[in-house]
């Protein structure tokens, strides 16, 4: 029975072949004319050419969750802005004021506030990021695109809302009369690391929370313990340095670090082999979301 | 042109369904159960995966579709029409076989899919196109036509929440419509709107037909696909039963019906089981066939566990192009003050006027409430209508395609320029 069914295979391609060979030869239109190939149990190779036919909609899906978002409120847009002040001025007061934690002679709310874009960002990113496929679970039953573009056009749009509070960084800084070290040209390459972070564990959630509802309740407990166990209230040079090794194992300890080296200067030495175990960590988990994110992602429709 | 589109070569669907052990795919179970005892772990599941029973939605399905074709999928319910769309539009993977798509396609299984509530019909139209693969040069360039075919130029700027579902439908269509794929599969998409505008989609789905794209059509309404399809493919427990011209698998579809069909179902939610549905002639008999002029009784068998209060029945009779005549509650007024126990309820269609060809009857039942619809819209009896036509005043030798004609006649009598008249009736001889 098996052997009939391989003949019958052959012959099929066979046939096949004979079919689709012609017209690839007469005009360049028809060699452009896209041709797709879906086989059982064979990862599509299509893949990355549709991500880039379907690039607008990563823009598009973006545009729609900032339209959506502050549709129906009274102050609108001023809440990407309102968040962070009053998130930047309760830290303030509980490490600064009353926890006495060092500055090392920056004002203490900018180094909160430096602290919360990056967190807030990375925050915000794996909270959306993470429901993404779900809240448009409807999109994923009824039509085909990469699924990638849902997670990452919602970490895109936590990307906006960073950009604004590092606008009101930026007030803050000349209200200060604060003036950035050279470093800040680095700054980028935070911003790039947090991003990839943000993607790599956002593609991990989504794809969990597909089959694994329980993410729901594990990604804000993620999001409430890591505001603490982050240097994001206080500095990490507060952790004793036999720790320092161990603290940094917190993706998001390298990447604040890095935003206040780059933002605030000497004051905050930076401390490189955290910085080094962050990359590493980012790079990891990158990866390996792409690739887990690929390999389910072929049975969204059919669990979700 | 001989061209192939889309190459099917055995391709096979399994979805696994029930008999899972609860909590099995809840992560508390796959967590402790991998952590505690590793090994007992993956034994225990492999052995669930034995007690899971796996459902084969299509299997060994091989179908060739060549350039420009344009093929009706028809289908009961659940026999794998919309798994094989779903394949195609790579919404979800096969699990065996392969097929080739050569074209650019399109895909509409929903109308309005990732349309959003809160965003305006503007916002809406770039976004459900950018959705469906278009770039946003060419939803800039079909704009207005794509505003004007929807007819909602008005509400443009408002957003989408505020439409009627009729102007939601419209707008949804018309993006999806200006799509210009080379290859189109719609999904039951025309089951919603006015007819007025199902009518128009259809108009511009024959447009995109016969522009020479290919198009895959899976409707139940079996009009459409006869007017829209040259090839008719009849997809029946996941496999392809017959495909060939439409006209001739159309037919054998619907025909198929009347043979099969003994209704049952249940509603545990109300409490609200129909036993069967039987159709009996004037002398009381259980009958399929019935001559032009019989009285037909629909008699429904219930049993209702809980109280229902003032139901709803609607009852249609359907020939093969669409709808003849109803008898609808919701319309006369005449519901039950309420359904409780076993009992019938029947209806008696006094001398039906329908010429002899095959037709279905479709029931629905609802709640006191219109919006609680307890046994959805759908085919519960089939029966045919057999006679010799001579006997109702028909004659000459064309007498033969009144099979294919609009199947109700209400008496009529025609006057000539002779100064004779002659009269038609489908009612019984009063002899």
């Amino acid at each position: 029975m098996l052997q009939l069914r391989n003949i019958d295979d052959k012959i099929m391609t066979g046939k096949r072949d004979l079919t689709w060979q012609d017209p690839v030869i007469p005009s360049t239109e028809k060699a452009e004319m896209t041709q797709l190939v879906v086989e059982a149990g064979r990862t599509e190779r299509q893949y990355w050419r549709d991500l880039w036919r379907y690039r607008e909609l990563f823009y598009f899906l973006a545009w729609r969750d900032l339209l959506v978002r502050y549709k129906q409120t009274l102050v609108g847009v001023s809440w990407s802005l309102i968040r962070p002040l009053l998130t930047m001025v309760v830290l303030t007061f509980v490490f600064g004021r009353l926890g006495k934690m060092p500055s090392g002679g920056m004002p203490y709310p900018l180094l909160v506030l430096c602290g919360m874009l990056p967190w807030q960002f990375f925050s915000t990113a794996i909270s959306e990021g993470g429901n993404s496929l779900v809240s448009n679970s409807s999109m994923i039953s009824k039509i085909y695109f990469p699924r990638l573009i849902i997670v990452v056009s919602s970490v895109i749009t936590s990307l906006v809302d960073f950009f604004i509070s590092a606008a009101f960084m930026i007030v803050l800084m000349i209200w200060y009369r604060y003036v950035p070290p050279v470093a800040v040209l680095l700054l980028p390459l935070f911003i790039l690391l947090v991003f990839g972070a943000s993607v790599g564990a956002g593609l991990w959630i989504a794809a969990l929370m597909v089959k694994y509802r329980d993410f729901r309740f594990i990604v804000p407990f993620i999001v409430q313990f890591g505001l603490y166990l982050s240097p994001v209230g206080f500095q990490s040079s507060v952790v004793p340095s036999r720790l320092r090794l161990f603290y940094s194992l917190n993706p998001m300890v390298g990447i604040i670090d890095g935003f206040r080296w780059c933002l605030l200067g000497e004051q905050s030495k930076i401390y490189f082999p955290g910085i080094a175990i962050c990359v590493v960590e980012v790079l990891i988990m990158l990866v390996t979301g792409i690739v887990y994110f690929r390999s389910t992602e072929r049975t969204f429709a059919d669990v979700i | 042109m001989s061209e192939s589109a889309i190459s099917i070569q055995n391709i096979g669907k399994r979805y696994t369904i029930g008999q899972r052990k609860p909590g099995a795919d809840g992560m508390r179970h796959a967590l402790e159960g991998a952590m505690r005892t590793p090994i007992r772990w993956l034994k225990s599941r492999q052995q669930t995966k034995l007690k899971q029973v796996d459902i084969w939605a299509l299997r060994g399905v091989s179908l060739e579709i060549k350039r420009g074709e344009v093929v009706g999928i028809i289908g009961a319910n659940g026999a794998g029409k919309s798994t094989l769309l779903k394949l195609l539009s790579r919404i979800t993977v096969p699990t065996e076989g392969r097929f080739v798509v050569n074209g650019r396609t399109a895909s509409l299984l929903e109308v309005g899919t990732g349309f959003h509530q809160e965003l305006t019909g503007r916002e809406n139209i770039f976004l459900n196109g950018a959705i469906l693969g278009m770039t946003r040069a060419e939803i800039m360039s079909k704009f207005d036509e794509i505003v004007e075919f929807s007819e909602i130029e008005d509400f443009l700027d408002t957003p989408v929440k505020r439409y009627s579902s009729g102007m939601y439908v419209r707008l949804a269509f018309a993006v999806a419509a200006h799509l210009e794929p080379e290859i189109l599969i719609v999904d039951e998409v025309l089951a919603v709107g006015d007819a007025a505008f199902q009518n128009k989609c259809l108009g511009k789905m024959s447009t995109i037909a016969q522009s020479g794209r290919t198009v895959l059509f899976v409707s139940h309404n079996m009009e459409a696909v006869r007017n829209l399809c040259q090839r008719g493919i009849w997809i029946k427990d996941g496999k392809v039963y017959r495909d060939g011209n439409v006209e001739e698998v159309a037919d054998e579809y619907f025909h198929s019906f009347a043979k099969e069909a003994v209704f049952f179902c249940s509603n545990p939610e109300y409490g609200l089981t129909i036993k069967n549905v039987v159709l009996k002639n004037d002398r009381g008999e259980a009958s399929r066939q019935f001559r032009p002029g019989d009285d037909l009784i629909v008699e429904i068998s219930y049993e209702a566990q809980k109280r229902i209060t003032r139901p709803i029945i609607a009852l249609g009779v359907l020939g093969i192009n669409g709808s003849c005549f109803t008898a609808n509650m919701l319309l006369d007024g005449h519901r039950p003050d309420y359904l409780m126990g076993t009992g019938r309820i029947s209806c008696r269609f006094r001398g039906i006027p329908l010429l002899p060809q095959s037709y279905a009857i479709k029931m629905r039942v609802q709640g006191a409430d219109v919006s609680e619809l307890i046994v959805g819209y759908q085919d519960v009896a089939f029966f045919d209508v057999v006679g010799d036509l001579a006997e109702y005043g028909y004659v000459g030798e064309f007498t033969r395609f009144a099979r294919y004609s609009t199947p109700v006649v209400v008496p009529y009598e025609w006057s000539l320029p002779d100064g004779t008249t002659a009269s038609v009736a489908l009612c019984r001889s009063v002899s």
